[in-house]
């Protein structure tokens, strides 16, 4: 039985007490060793195959990488064969989709948390929405980019607006959520603070409680970019071509983008386009760190400990 | 809702004259001698009338009925769950943020009813300054904490000057002049309060109610908190919350003692005012048996 010195201490000796705190004996320690060493070797089982996965990319692509690969165009003959078109069309549907998420994303967040009554049925249902909306596929948000934004009442085509409004609609949710908690973590007495000295209640959100969350908004809207960059699926069905010899030159234009570049070449029985492939996944890779990094850097940045 | 009583309905009035002509008119329940509330006061700041806030329905506190006076400081005291914060909050309205709150009665401001309709909350608050029990400096500098009253309020003038005025009155001008665009929040916790008062004060309104201002703070910072009240007081009327009896003795001209009521059972606790009436009689001759043990230490 185990030494229990709440229960001993009333009767035994003093030695006995002090004897008991020596070691915790031999069988706990061991248990409490192989369960650390369990965590560990579950804990590595994802990083090695994320090393593996850099390593073979990175030594099929990183040879391929020069000015040329940058600068060049898609083409029939993989020496050729460049991502130029394929990095403005990504920059191009960036910029769209953070046009649309920035404004929608926070006026509903400030809605929800601010304004919205949740006694109401109805704000309960759009919070719960959009949770769900979250969890949704891409490929679905693909099927309504095409139903309703490529063809339909929208009818905008297969260009750089469609895939970018269909983009957003992909991250809009994951922006909403972690524009709230920023909000969230605004304490109520900063609020306070602003309506006891006669502000209202528009005043007190936009002089003291949006400057307050905007490092974690953008936080927020970083990393929906960084996932809304490597998005495949909806930009399959919303009917981006793959093989786009120019640059995008307006809203109206046709586009490629990186992942759909990457895509094209995977699919090519040609194994000079597979390493472009790996080439370009590792492009694709260095700007989401380069994304992370400012959304990480940010945090930190402005990190408040109230 | 507005709920009055009628004078003449209410069995508990007293045969004998009461002391304050003012007791008379507003009675409440709990009070058996109409001297125990003292409401003799000339010219009131605030007066309430049968005040009762409810939380969803359920009282937290009711049947307050009190003038606070003018230029002079009135302390609230009492145990936890008295409703003396609450009370407070009713005569700014910042009740108004707590959905489920509810506020029955009168609270006169000036003789105006705060509560009356068409009353604006945002203009009562530019007329009556708020302390809080943290200190809660917003995320910027000293300057910009204390521009944001006069900037909200669209005060037209050298923000400068009010800025100086505001941090001198509150006796922080000398400890900060030099630090203005500093972030607030690396100053001590008693500078942070102190700014926060200079903040309220800023916009020069005429009543400053201060809701335990001292609780987070150390004594050698409290009682510079306290000087400044007094300094204060010539020029605002001051309501302070305090759950520290040696305070307001110290600072407060009048003080009001509430008290949890537990005659609906421990799951309906209701505050009620006790006793109210010039500092220094409260604590040395109260008339209620119930403040007399809370002032000499014997509960609360």
């Amino acid at each position: 039985m185990a030494f229990d010195p709440l229960l001993h201490r009333a009767s035994a000796p003093e030695e006995d007490v002090i004897a008991g705190l020596g070691s915790r004996g031999a069988g706990s320690l061991l248990r409490d060793r192989a369960f650390i060493l369990c965590l560990i070797l579950l804990t590595s089982v994802g990083l090695v195959v994320l090393g593996v996965l850099l390593v073979t990319t990175g030594s099929d692509g990183i040879p391929q990488i020069n000015a040329d690969f940058i600068n060049n165009f898609p083409s029939a003959f993989p020496e050729r064969a460049g991502i130029q078109s394929a990095i403005w069309g990504t920059l191009w549907l960036m910029g769209v989709v953070a046009v649309v998420i920035i404004p929608l994303g926070v006026a509903t967040a400030l809605y929800l948390e601010e304004y919205a009554d949740r006694s109401k049925w109805w704000n309960r249902a759009i919070e719960v929405n959009i949770q769900n909306l979250a969890a949704v596929p891409s490929i679905v948000y693909g099927i309504l980019g095409l139903a309703y934004i490529v063809r339909g009442p929208l009818s905008l085509g297969r260009t750089v607006i469609a895939g970018g409004l269909t983009l957003a609609l992909v991250v809009l949710p994951v922006v909403i959520i972690t524009s709230r908690e920023a909000i969230r973590a605004v304490p109520p007495s900063i609020k306070e603070g602003a309506l006891a000295l006669g502000a209202t209640h528009w005043q007190a959100i936009w002089r003291q409680i949006l400057p307050s969350s905007i490092p974690g908004i953008a936080t927020g809207v970083i990393l929906s970019l960084s996932r809304a960059i490597g998005e495949t699926a909806p930009l399959i069905l919303v009917g981006a071509a793959t093989f786009v010899a120019f640059n995008p030159t307006g809203l109206d234009s046709p586009f490629t983008a990186l992942p759909l570049q990457i895509f094209s070449w995977v699919s090519q029985p040609n194994s000079d386009f597979q390493a472009k492939a790996a080439a370009a996944i590792v492009v694709l890779l260095l700007i989401l760190v380069l994304l992370n990094a400012v959304a990480i850097w940010l945090r930190s940045r402005f990190q408040r400990r109230w | 809702m507005v709920k009055t009583v009628p004078e003449a309905e209410n069995p508990q009035i007293p045969a004998e004259p009461p002391a304050a002509p003012a007791a008379v008119s507003v009675p409440t329940p709990t009070v058996s001698h109409p001297e125990v509330v003292d409401n003799a006061i000339e010219r009131p700041v605030f007066e309430t009338r049968d005040l009762a806030v409810r939380y969803a329905g359920k009282p937290a506190v009711l049947g307050v009925s009190l003038k606070v006076p003018e230029k002079e400081i009135t302390a609230f005291i009492g145990p936890s769950g008295c409703g003396k914060s609450t009370i407070l909050r009713c005569l700014d309205r910042m009740n108004d943020l707590i959905p489920s709150a509810t506020v029955e009665g009168t609270v006169l401001y000036h003789g105006h009813d705060l509560y009356g309709p068409g009353v604006d909350p945002v203009q009562v608050r530019k007329r009556i300054g708020m302390v809080f029990q943290k200190p809660n400096p917003f995320p910027k500098s000293i300057y910009e904490n204390i521009a944001f009253g006069p900037r909200v309020l669209g005060l037209k003038g050298n923000m400068d000057e009010m800025v100086e005025t505001a941090l001198r009155r509150a006796s922080l001008w000398d400890d900060v002049k030099d630090r203005l665009k500093d972030n607030a929040f690396g100053m001590s916790g008693g500078q942070q309060q102190r700014l926060c008062i200079a903040r309220a004060l800023a916009t020069d309104p005429d009543v400053l109610l201060m809701d335990e201002p001292c609780s987070a703070l150390d004594p050698i910072s409290t009682g510079r908190i306290e000087d400044l009240m007094h300094e204060l007081k010539n020029s605002v009327s001051i309501v302070i919350v305090t759950h520290n009896m040696q305070q307001a003795a110290r600072v407060s001209d009048r003080t009001a003692f509430f008290i949890v009521d537990l005659d609906g059972g421990e799951d309906r606790r209701i505050g009620r005012l006790v006793e109210y009436g010039p500092t220094g009689r409260i604590f040395t001759n109260p008339h209620d048996t119930r403040t007399e043990e809370y002032v000499t230490g014997k509960f609360g």
